[in-house]
């Protein structure tokens, strides 16, 4: 395996994901932890890769690894390992910070001995998230030393210092990235693989226990901590300043992958400017940019989102009173919004730099084009589901939806999702719009939701009898993310096997007394049972076993099974459109003639466009 | 030195893996490479496109009207990104259309392709390929984004030789795909160079 060789100096190409593991390998990573959350995912798939690797050939993989069953737990675990003083790092996408940011901000005043790396990727763009929060404001928030790496190269090397500076300061630091890094490839040049720990000593210590008492003791350390770490952050190698043509009164601000845009434009431009680059942005190092700022007369700030770099760096401005002159988002020349790219920085800076250059429109094609947005899988087991509930009631129903591949079930023709908040929200807010109107509420989680934060609103629905029914799609993976595990699988990410927890043995648990179990395939009795759950008075479950078709075919085809597709006979068609504009199999298409049929290459053979045509048109092939 | 290629198509066909191994080549030639690609949400079936970057660069994305190359493994993908072209840069593209399903579901419309070439031709050097059908007779539909990245190529629009190209496919591939790969890559380059 390539990514684990331990052959210094040697070059390969990584995606910026795989070079965080591998920094955190270098760096003899002893515990790693994740929920798994586009952009972050593949950090935590690398390091699942590698353990199953190793453990197939009976080696030790020098690291425990595993798919917690939310951020919060996952925190948890690699907090308590950094504080036996093992290495460990954590990994989510930017919105699984928030629900392990009640173990983050306190974890913060009693810190670690091993280092202990996490990483919030963050998603200008929403590329695939439901929101765009800039989590720079957690460092500053919780007081986390902070790096910001522009380049996969840089991610490496910065993961692996981080460990050592997260140990000088007895601190758990933020690897700040955002997909621009996560999604790219560059090259990587690998130093050597240290070796880990492999077991920790948790040393008993009231400070451990942050009792009023104690936390009012730890709170003065934290900002104790935090001036040590700005004295790291003035000779930190990774805050640089690069020089770009003569000498001039202009400067830039940058951090993250906005630092390529401006380097590119630039020396595209001409422009004669110096570059303050930060990697590590909490806490900026004031002296360094003092320094810089009392060398220049203009500076332009360039991040992403909120102005962060800005508002400390104006601050400082003030502080030393120097009279400069800055560009930014606070003066309306770059947004809040969204993410960076060539086209946006060159822009503003020609309006800047007052440059004539004739900026041709980009080309644009008169020709309408049909949007292609992502859609459920053909023979996904959520689209049969959806179309048993709401033929159970077509009207009148209001459904709370939540993340996953189901979320998808909101597009043309199923039209299944109403309302979204964050994960787990399909149960809390079906209780609350039960209680708000006389409506009937059907609401819909993936299992790995059900077991990051299904629960607690279930037991609330229980408790107070709240009028609904909560669909729990049970197709035993975690699919959006990459199917990943989970605690319903009776395997971990390290391949190893696991206790499965059962969905309705904890539905059970939770008092649940209309528990409706149903194979969505089988659309006919899964529609009874909806029936029966919305005339049930009080709170029903309803739990739609079938497993992902993806997955389910993956395996198929290792144990070289043939994947029956199928087929609509021309003759018996009465092109009444119901599989395609009723169900919306999206391996069901029109010729130009207007008669239907089945992609062969898109078919999954799940045989649920047959159940629903009315007139027996489709069958299988093999039949 | 620049080199700026966009790829695009339809999830789950090769589009991300072409990327890959075009960023790999560059890597193989001592070239800086950057290879940005789109996960997530566009693996259900979504529009998918891939830029690689190659020689002095910085920025991971592609700057408007700066592609040397777009190499599209369907038709209106390869238009829907068209802002990436200018008048001389190579548009290779598949002309199989894959009929998303706001099309089926009767939302949207899919232009006729004939409109859709002469969009594209406007923009750029056209080469149109029938991906599909090379790939189908080489063995197997799988290599289509061999076939495209022999197409590549062939339309001399990349820093590096085209040899490099093919043995880093060959050694991306399972062996026993390897033969199919290598006939793929090379009808691909003479569907372009007669
Ligand atoms: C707090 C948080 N963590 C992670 C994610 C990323 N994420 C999106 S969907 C999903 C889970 C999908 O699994 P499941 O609920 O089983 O549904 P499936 O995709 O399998 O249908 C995850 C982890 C998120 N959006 N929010
Ligand atoms: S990956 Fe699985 S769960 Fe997700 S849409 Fe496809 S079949 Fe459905
Ligand atoms: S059997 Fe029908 S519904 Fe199922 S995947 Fe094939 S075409 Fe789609």
């Amino acid at each position: 395996m390539e990514i684990i060789e331990n052959k210094p100096g040697k070059n390969i190409l990584l995606l910026g994901n795989e070079a965080i593991t591998r920094g955190a390998i270098e760096a003899g990573v002893s515990v790693a932890t994740t929920y798994p959350g586009t952009p972050s995912s593949e950090i935590a798939d690398t390091f699942s890769k590698i353990a199953k690797y190793k453990i197939k050939k009976n080696k030790d993989p020098g690291f425990y690894f595993e798919y917690s069953t939310n951020e919060k737990v996952a925190l948890e675990i690699a907090a308590a390992a950094a504080i036996t003083g093992l290495r460990s790092l954590t990994c989510m996408k930017h919105v699984g910070l928030n629900v392990a940011s009640d173990t983050f901000m306190t974890y913060l005043y009693i810190g670690c001995r091993g280092g202990h790396v996490i990483v919030s990727a963050d998603d200008p763009s929403c590329h695939s998230s439901q929101n765009e929060q800039d989590n720079r404001y957690f460092a500053i928030f919780g007081g986390a030393p902070m790096f910001e790496p522009t380049t996969p190269q840089e991610a490496k090397e910065m993961t692996r210092m981080a460990f050592e500076i997260s140990e000088e300061l007895n601190s758990p630091v933020l690897l700040r990235t955002t997909t621009r890094l996560n999604h790219v490839r560059g090259p990587i040049k690998f130093n050597k693989i240290e070796k880990s720990k492999e077991k920790g000593k948790f040393e008993k210590n009231p400070m451990w226990v942050p009792m009023p008492e104690i936390a009012r003791a730890r709170h003065p350390k934290l900002i104790e901590m935090l001036e040590k770490a700005e004295k790291i952050s003035e000779t930190y190698p990774y805050n640089e300043i690069i020089n770009i043509g003569k000498q001039s009164e202009w400067g830039i601000i940058t951090s993250g992958v906005s630092y390529n845009y401006v380097r590119e434009i630039s020396e595209e431009l001409n422009l004669n400017v110096k570059i303050l680059k930060l990697g590590m942005t909490h806490p900026i190092p004031k002296k360094i940019c003092k320094k810089f700022i009392r060398s220049c007369k203009n500076i332009i700030i360039v991040e992403e989102l909120e102005p962060i770099l800005e508002n400390q760096i104006k601050q400082i401005i003030y502080d030393i009173g120097e009279n400069v002159k800055i560009f930014g988002k606070t003066t309306g020349h770059f947004s809040r919004l969204y993410e960076y790219n060539l086209d946006i920085v060159e822009d503003v800076f020609l309006k800047i730099f007052k440059i004539n250059k004739e900026i041709k429109k980009p080309n644009k094609s008169k020709l309408e084009l049909p949007k292609r947005p992502p859609a459920l899988c053909p023979g996904c087991p959520h689209r049969a589901t959806y179309y048993a509930a709401k033929k159970a009631q077509p009207k009148g129903v209001i459904y709370p939806t939540d993340i996953g591949c189901y979320t998808l079930g909101k597009a043309k023709p199923l039209e299944m999702a109403d309302l979204l908040l964050c994960m787990g929200s399909n149960a809390g807010t079906a209780c609350g719009l039960a209680v708000a109107t006389d409506e009937k509420i059907i609401s819909f989680m993936g299992d790995s939701t059900f077991f990051h934060s299904g629960i607690p609103p279930l037991i609330d629905a229980v408790h107070h009898n709240h009028n609904v029914v909560i669909t729990i799609l049970d197709n035993r993976t975690t699919a959006m993310t990459g199917h990943q595990p989970h605690p319903g699988n009776d395997f971990d990410g390290m391949g190893r096997p696991a206790k499965k927890i059962l969905v309705e043995k904890v539905v059970k648990g939770c008092g649940v007394e209309n528990i409706e179990i149903i194979n969505p395939n089988n659309i006919e009795k899964s529609s009874e049972a909806y029936k029966r759950a919305l005339n049930y008075s009080g709170t029903s479950v309803v739990i739609s076993k079938s497993p992902c078709i993806i997955l389910e075919n993956r395996y198929k085809r290792k144990r070289n099974e043939s994947i029956r597709v199928y087929q609509i006979d021309q003759e018996k068609c009465k092109k009444c459109k119901t599989c395609i504009g009723k169900f919306g199999c999206p391996a069901i298409y029109f010729e130009e003639d207007e008669s239907i049929h089945i992609d062969m290459n898109q078919c999954n053979g799940c045989g649920n466009c047959a159940t629903v045509c009315p007139f027996n048109a489709i069958f299988n092939k093999e039949n | 030195m620049k080199n700026n290629i966009v790829l695009t198509g339809v999830g789950g066909q090769g589009v991300i893996t072409a990327a890959n191994i075009l960023g790999k080549a560059a890597l193989k030639a001592g070239l800086n490479v950057y290879v940005s690609e789109v996960h997530g949400m566009a693996q259900r079936g979504g529009s998918v496109n891939c830029t690689v970057r190659i020689g002095d660069v910085y920025g991971p994305l592609v700057a408007n009207g700066t592609a040397d190359a777009i190499v599209s493994t369907e038709p209106i993908e390869a238009l829907r990104y068209i802002n990436y072209s200018n008048n001389k840069t190579k548009i290779i593209t598949d002309i199989n259309p894959v009929i998303p399903f706001t099309v089926s579901v009767g939302s949207d419309k899919y232009p006729s392709l004939d409109k859709v070439f002469s969009e594209l031709r406007k923009n750029g050097e056209l080469y149109k390929i029938d991906a599909n059908k090379i790939a189908t007779d080489v063995g197997n539909i799988i290599t289509k984004n061999t076939v495209l990245l022999g197409a590549l190529a062939a339309s001399d629009a990349l820093l590096f030789k085209s040899d490099l190209l093919l043995s880093t496919i060959l050694e991306n591939v399972p062996s026993k795909f390897k033969e199919i790969n290598r006939k793929a890559f090379q009808e691909g380059f003479k569907a372009i160079k007669k």
